[in-house]
Parts: C-alpha cells; structure tokens; sequence
C-alpha cells in the first residue's frame, strides 16, 4: 500500500520538477522564469518529500523529511524575493508584453528616478 | 514496481537538471543564472530524496538538508553581491 502512495507522490513531484525546468527554459523574461522555478521547490519537491516519508517508517527518517520540507517552503520565497530585488534593481528588461509595473509607477510618483 | 518507479522519477529529475543546466549557460543577464542556480540545489535535494529510500542509507536526507541550506545562503548572498556591484 505505502508503495502504491510513495510511486504516485514520487511520480507527480517529478512531473512538477521536470515542468518547473522547461518552464524556466521558454519562459520570455526573469520574473516569469522565477514564477515556474517556485513550482519545483514547493509542489515538486513537497511530493518527493511525502512519497519519501511514506516509504520510510522509522521517525526519524520522517522528521528530517519534515523538516527539510518546512525549511525549503519558509526559505523560497525569501530568495525569490531577494533575486527579484536584486533583478529589478539592476533594470533587468521586463518582457515587451508586461501590462502592469506598479514598482516604476510609484517611483514616478514619489519623483524617484530608479 | 518501486525500482522501476525510482529509476524512471531519478531519470526525469536528470533531465530537468540538464534543461536547468542549459539555462545556466545561456542565461543573458545575472539574475536569469541565479534563478537556475536555486532550481539546480532543488533538484539535487529532490534528487538525494528519491535516492535515499532506495539505497536505505538514512545520512542521504542529511545531507539533503545541508544542500537546502547552503544554497538558500548561497542565493541570498549572490543576489547581495549582484545588487551592489551593479549599481555602482
């Protein structure tokens, strides 16, 4: 039974990991290729770690998955934040198709010039 | 029917780390590699997960842990280094 959930968690997470990537090949401009990247590591990597977990049955092979499951969901969005930061303030060029960028309209407001 | 399971999950997480890896190389701006660089250490986690039960050695999830850590550092590190040299 326990193979049966960890080959479907194993396989779906896999299937994220694998889309995450493709996604950060085509994908036209940073942000967007940061958008997919955050797939992998919480969808894809959180179904490694469920099939991992159900696969083995001794606490503490459960609580290191846990854990590094906690940790990677709490540190990838800061990282991510940090890598747009850092993209947009070094005037990383946004996708021609880009309809809002609401970061540039407050700093003309603010009479800012980035 | 879990080893065939491994082996197929363990070939489909290489072959994203090679299109993440090509996207490493071509990558234009800084930005666009650290965004492959972050996917890259989540794979290898993702990677070591999947070979951990497999080989039944516990210390893999271990090290798992060490590889997220390091490469959050990393990235927040970089991303600094990225930011005050560009501007300047």
């Amino acid at each position: 039974m326990s193979d049966w959930i960890t080959a479907g968690f194993w396989l779906v997470g896999a299937t994220f990991a694998l889309l995450a990537s493709i996604g950060v090949l085509r994908m036209p401009d940073v942000f967007t290729r940061m958008q997919t990247s955050t797939k992998a590591s919480t969808l894809g990597l959180g179904c490694l770690l469920i099939g991992t977990a159900a696969q083995m049955s001794d606490t503490a092979s459960i609580m290191r998955a846990a854990s590094i499951g906690a940790f990677v969901m709490l540190t990838s969005p800061v990282a991510t934040h940090v890598i747009a930061r850092a993209a947009y303030l070094t005037d990383v060029p946004l996708w021609a198709g880009t309809i809002v960028d609401e970061k540039r309209e407050a700093m003309e407001h603010a009479g800012d010039t980035p | 029917m879990l080893d065939a399971v491994s082996e197929i999950v363990l070939s489909m997480l290489v072959i994203s780390l090679l299109i993440s890896f090509a996207r490493l190389v071509l990558g234009p701006t800084l930005p666009d590699r650290m965004v492959a660089v972050d996917l890259i250490g989540v794979l290898a986690v993702g990677l070591i997960v999947v070979a951990a039960p497999a080989t039944g050695v516990q210390a893999f999830l271990d090290a798992a842990i060490v590889i997220a850590l390091i490469g959050f550092v990393g990235t927040v590190a970089y991303a600094r280094y990225v930011e005050r040299v560009e501007r300047t």
